[in-house]
Order: C-alpha cells, then sequence, then structure tokens
C-alpha cells in the first residue's frame, strides 16, 4: 500500500456515515476488548468479579436509561422500580411455571417492558419536567406494591432465587456468572447501537433534539415516547432479572429512590446519548463507593476518623459522595466521560502533532 | 362513617396540608422565579430543623433566638446554593437542571445523617402546655402554632408579591425574563432572592415539623410529598399550592381511613397521593390554576 488512509473520519457517504464501527481499527479494538474480558475470570479474584459483573448489570440498566433521557430526552425517576420489577418478575415465573432461568430472564424483560409501557402512558402525553414527577409517583406506586405483594415478591423477608442455568450448566459462582453477564452486555449494547442507527433510533433522537420539527416530518412522538419508555424498561428488566440470579435474593427495600437517583447519575456521568458512556458511567458509580470505602479505611484509626466517625457513617458518605459527584459532573463535565474518552482518543490519534 | 374518628382526621390532614401548602409555596417561588424544579425542597427542611435543633439543645438557647439565628442562616444557605450550583447551569436542558438538584438532595440528607445521625431527636420543649381543648378536641399547641405560621406566611406572600418592590420585580421576572432585565431589574439577584425565601420558608416548616414530631431524615419527605399538591395546584401558582397541599393533606388522612375501614390495604397514607397525582397528570396536568401554557403532544 502506497498511501495509508488518511488518519480520522472521513465520511463520503449516508453509508458510511450510518456504519456501527468508524474504521476498521475500532472493529478490532472491539475484539480485542472482549477477549480480555473474557479472560478476566482465569486471572481476577472473585471480588473483582463481582465487580465487574455489578458493572454489567448497572451498565444495561443505565443504558435503557440513557436511551429514554440521552437519546429521547425524557427523564425518569423509578427506573430502579423497573429494575426490582424485572428481578422479582424473573424470579416469580421460575417459580410459578419452572421455566428454565435462561428464558425467564428474557421473559422479565418483555414483562418489565409491559409494565414500562403503562406507566409511559402520561409519557406519550408529557414532557421534561412533568414526566420526571409522574415518574416519582410509579417508584413510590411501585415500591409499595413490591412491599405488599407477597405472592410476587416474598414481601419483607424477600424472594430466594435460584443460579442461571442452561443446558446443565450451572453459573452459580461469579467465574460463571461473569460470562452470563458478559453475553448479555455484549448483547444488549450492540443492539442499542444498532438501534440508533434505524429509523426509530434516529426518530428517538429526532423527538429529543426539537420535538415540533420530528413532528412536522411525520413521526408519531406519542408512539416513540412510548417506545423508549418501553425500551427502558425492557432494558431495566432484563438487568434487574440479572441481577436477583446474580445475588439468588432479592428483597423489597433495595429497588428504592436512592438507586434509581444513582441510575440517572451513571448516564449524567457516562454522558448523556452515549452507549459506551452508560458503561463507563455505570463503572464510575460502582467503584466510587469502593474508593470511599477505601479511603475511609486508609484513614481509619487516625485522628480524622476520630474526629469525623468515618468508619460508622460510610454508607452516608457514599451517599454524599454520589450527589456531589452528580453536581461536579455537570457543572465541570455536563457531557460525561464519553466526552473526556472522546479527547484523549483524539489526543493520541494526532499525537505528536496535536497541535 | 364514624364522625368521632373522622373528624380529628379531617382536622389533622387540615394542619398537616397547612405544612404541605407552605411548602409548596416555596417549591412554586423558585419555579415561577427561575423554573428550576426544585427536588431538594425536603432537604431545606431538613437542614433548617437540624440547624435550629443544634443551636437549641447544644448552647440552650432561648427558642426565639435560635429560630432567628436559623432563618439567618438558612437565608445565606439559600443563596450559596443558588450561586455555586445553579447559577453555573443557566441555560442548560431541564434534565441537568432537576439532575443538580437531586444530587444536592442526597448530598444534603446524607450529610445531615452524618452529623446528627439517623434517628429522630426531640426539640427541648418550647411550650408551657403540651395540648390545648378546642371545640372538645384535644389538639396539640405545637400544632396550633404550625397553624398560625402557615396562615401568617400565606398572608406574607400574598403581601409581598402584590405589594412589595421586590415581589413585583420576582413576578416581573417569572412573566419574562428579558422584559424584566431591560427594566433594570437584576435577574440573577431575582433568582438568588427567590432561592433564600423558599430556604428560609421551608425552614420554618421544618422547624414546626420537627418540634411536633421530632427531627429526623423522614423530614425531607416532605420535599416529595409536594409534588402532588403543586401539581393538583397548577406548577406555577402560589394559591394552587396552598390549595393543593391542603387537599393533599385532607387526602391522604381519608385514604388512610377508608383503608383502615375497608381496604385494609395498608400503607395508603404515603401513597394515596401518588396514585392522585399519575391520575391529574393523565386528566388535567396543568392542575386547578396553573397557566395552560403547558406543551401537550
Amino acid at each position: 500500500m502506497a498511501l495509508s488512509p488518511p488518519a480520522g473520519e472521513y465520511h463520503a457517504n449516508y453509508r458510511e456515515d450510518m456504519t456501527i464501527f468508524p474504521s476498521r481499527n475500532s472493529r478490532r479494538a472491539l475484539w480485542v476488548g472482549i477477549l480480555v474480558l473474557a479472560c478476566t475470570p482465569l486471572v481476577c479474584g472473585r471480588y473483582e468479579l463481582g465487580l465487574l459483573i455489578n458493572i454489567g448489570i448497572m451498565g444495561i440498566a443505565a443504558l435503557g436509561l440513557n436511551i429514554l433521557v440521552g437519546f429521547t430526552g425524557q427523564i425518569s425517576i423509578g427506573h430502579a422500580a423497573f429494575f426490582g420489577f424485572g428481578a422479582f418478575m424473573s424470579a416469580w415465573l421460575h417459580d410459578a411455571t419452572h421455566l428454565p432461568v435462561a428464558i425467564c430472564i428474557p421473559l422479565a424483560g418483555l414483562g418489565t417492558a409491559l409494565v414500562g409501557l403503562v406507566f409511559g402512558t402520561p409519557a406519550a402525553r408529557l414532557k421534561g419536567l412533568y414526566l420526571a414527577i409522574a415518574t416519582l409517583a410509579a417508584q413510590f406506586i411501585l415500591e409499595d406494591f413490591f412491599a405488599r405483594a407477597q405472592w410476587f415478591t416474598g414481601g419483607t423477608s424477600g424472594r430466594i432465587t435460584e443460579p442461571f442455568a442452561l443446558f446443565g450448566w450451572i453459573a452459580d459462582r461469579e467465574e460463571k456468572f461473569f460470562y452470563v453477564v458478559l453475553a448479555y452486555v455484549i448483547l444488549m449494547f450492540v443492539a442499542a447501537s444498532n438501534l440508533l442507527r434505524t429509523r426509530d433510533g434516529r426518530a428517538l433522537v429526532a423527538v429529543r433534539d426539537h420535538y415540533l420539527s420530528a413532528e412536522v416530518m411525520g413521526i408519531n412522538l406519542a408512539y416513540y415516547r412510548t417506545l423508549s419508555f418501553g425500551i427502558a424498561s425492557f432494558y431495566a428488566g432484563i438487568a434487574g432479572a440479572l441481577y436477583a440470579h446474580y445475588l439468588l435474593f432479592v428483597s423489597v427495600e433495595a429497588f428504592n429512590i436512592l438507586f434509581s437517583i444513582q441510575f440517572l447519575g451513571m448516564v449524567i456521568i457516562g454522558g448523556l446519548g452515549s452507549v459506551s458512556g452508560s458503561l463507563m458511567g455505570a463503572a464510575f458509580m460502582v467503584l466510587l463507593p469502593e474508593v470511599v470505602q477505601s479511603a475511609a479505611a486508609a484513614l481509619a484509626g487516625g485522628a480524622i476518623d476520630r474526629a469525623l466517625r468515618l468508619g460508622a457513617s460510610i454508607s452516608f458518605l457514599r451517599e454524599m459522595a454520589i450527589g456531589a459527584a452528580i453536581i461536579l459532573f455537570l457543572i465541570f463535565e455536563p457531557d460525561g466521560l464519553a466526552r473526556r474518552w472522546r479527547l484523549i482518543k483524539a489526543y493520541w490519534k494526532l499525537y505528536p502533532y496535536s497541535h | 362513617m364514624d364522625w368521632s374518628l373522622l373528624l380529628p382526621l379531617i382536622l389533622n390532614g387540615l394542619i398537616v396540608g397547612a405544612l404541605y401548602g407552605v411548602v409548596a409555596m416555596s417549591f412554586v417561588l423558585i419555579y415561577k422565579a427561575s423554573q428550576v424544579v426544585n427536588f431538594a425542597q425536603g432537604e431545606f427542611l431538613l437542614v433548617g430543623a437540624w440547624v435550629c435543633w443544634w443551636l437549641l439543645s447544644e448552647f440552650h438557647l432561648p427558642f426565639w433566638a435560635g429560630f432567628l439565628m436559623t432563618l439567618a442562616f438558612m437565608t445565606l444557605f439559600g443563596i450559596i446554593l443558588q450561586v455555586v450550583v445553579l447559577r453555573p447551569l443557566i441555560g442548560e436542558p431541564v434534565i441537568s437542571v432537576i439532575m443538580a438538584t437531586i444530587g444536592l438532595g442526597i448530598f444534603f440528607q446524607a450529610l445531615m445523617k452524618w452529623i446528627f445521625g439517623v434517628f429522630a431527636k426531640p426539640f427541648p420543649p418550647i411550650f408551657p402546655t403540651d395540648r390545648v381543648l378546642i371545640l372538645g378536641l384535644q389538639i396539640q399547641t405545637a400544632y396550633l402554632l404550625s397553624l398560625g405560621i402557615s396562615v401568617l406566611i400565606m398572608f406574607g406572600f400574598a403581601w409581598f408579591f402584590t405589594a412589595s418592590k421586590h415581589g413585583l420585580a420576582m413576578r416581573a421576572t417569572a412573566f419574562d425574563q428579558q422584559v424584566a432585565q431591560s427594566l433594570g431589574i437584576s435577574v440573577p439577584r431575582v433568582f438568588a432572592m427567590s432561592w433564600a425565601i423558599s430556604a428560609l420558608v421551608s425552614a420554618v416548616a421544618g422547624v414546626v415539623v420537627g418540634i411536633v414530631n421530632g427531627v429526623s431524615s423522614a423530614l425531607s419527605f416532605y420535599g416529595i410529598k409536594v409534588f402532588p399538591a403543586v401539581i393538583l395546584g397548577g406548577l406555577d401558582s402560589v394559591v394552587g399550592a396552598v390549595l393543593g397541599g391542603l387537599i393533599v393533606g385532607v387526602l391522604e388522612n381519608l385514604a388512610q381511613y377508608v383503608d383502615a375501614e375497608w381496604l385494609h390495604w395498608g400503607n395508603m397514607y404515603t401513597v394515596a397521593p401518588f396514585y392522585a397525582l399519575i391520575l391529574i397528570l393523565l386528566i388535567k396536568p396543568y392542575g386547578l390554576f396553573g397557566t395552560r401554557a403547558i406543551e401537550r403532544v
């Protein structure tokens, strides 16, 4: 090859613009990334794997919320309730019908999507802050339903779930369940990336950018707003079901409003309207408490620890860190980690001659 | 129907509802002036109540002194929040602003838990008598005080918005920021003032609830109960906020009564306002008195 292709992205037609991988190297990078991840159970301990599994599960849910918030411009403060609904639905389906867990998880996703569509009916007519308030109500109504529906959730004592199993292969340990989550993460993220290349995905973005122009161009606003609510709930349901079969126990109290806010935080921190950002935001949110914890542990026993009672109030410190992270990102990096990542990539792309 | 049971419930609902009304008013104040939906309204109550409790029980100040110092502190607190957190977000999409107030909410809630602990702490006794007898009903003195203060604040708001220079400036800003600016009104100052007043008024409500029930993080739930009230009344109507608060207060007590008598579902006291909220949003999203300019699709 006499001439190397020019650096950067030069799209000459729509087909190139819409391709999922802008260059051959980005495709290779993805394959390498998947390979590296597939090898992690061989080197990492159970604790690290647990963190990775959590990041994967939260990433799927955050991606769903990002489709709603980042792509369609609707806000939901009830995502954790849908996440919880997916968790309980999968556990309940398995106990009630004895279907294999591998089938229960997608079914739970579909069931949650249906519930999401019910609560999304106001979404078809409301926008912005009104929808935020409606989903806030959905959060409390669903939480109340969880506490009351003993047959569904096990009530206050919680519900025990079965591990994921497929053809006799039982994913009852971190090393095995990691692959289940990895498969789902790849599936859901590729699905989302592809969704955004279709007419439906572009319609969602059009609704966000200017709903009036979108309507003039023949996009049915009510349909797409409800659809995006349904998709977000579907993702939340899948993630919740995975969560249930990972922890092997689901309890009612877990899916409170703070959890919902954490999902929103992931989306904000990762970057509104960025597919890969959802995973980065999830990683940030999962690792933040760990960092706070280890910082508190490093200070344990010292004068600061005694004066501020760090050890006893670690959960409050975590909450404060979450709140502070959300505010700081909004003020200083409103486009989230995804933009930071793009800047880093751009810097290296033109490395020696970046100016 | 058992009237001897129902009457105190309705009365209780009206008293608590008046407090909701006060908090809803301060919520509407911020929304009207600066178009910010404040999800941290409940934390204003929480911070105000804890500060007042701290001044009273640590330094043994007389109630009026501690109360006044709390109000001064909250005024400053509101201004600082607006200047430091909300001002950089002017012009950002509504989602970012909502998220910022949510972030503020969980930050201050956790901070208060960290400083003061998770258990409810009672105020030192303030009134010589605990209860008074009115119309054959035993009523807590603090509730009477709360009702009095609520009514006082409502009239104060009415005067502020119709007669005072700053109130008129605020209304002008709410109506049209650009026109207000060209008339010589400092819009940033109006924003800061609206947050200050909102924080101050919420803190009054917080102290009153604290005197009745003790101070704990449950106070911040008032900030969430505010949503059914303001949606019912109309998001940008001060009168609607008061009415909405009263209705929600009565509604939750009636829901509890109906539940205890017939349904036996439990927890209706907390959840009923949210069912009402969804219904209102479906039927009449601009509420009873709200501006009908909400874009519906």
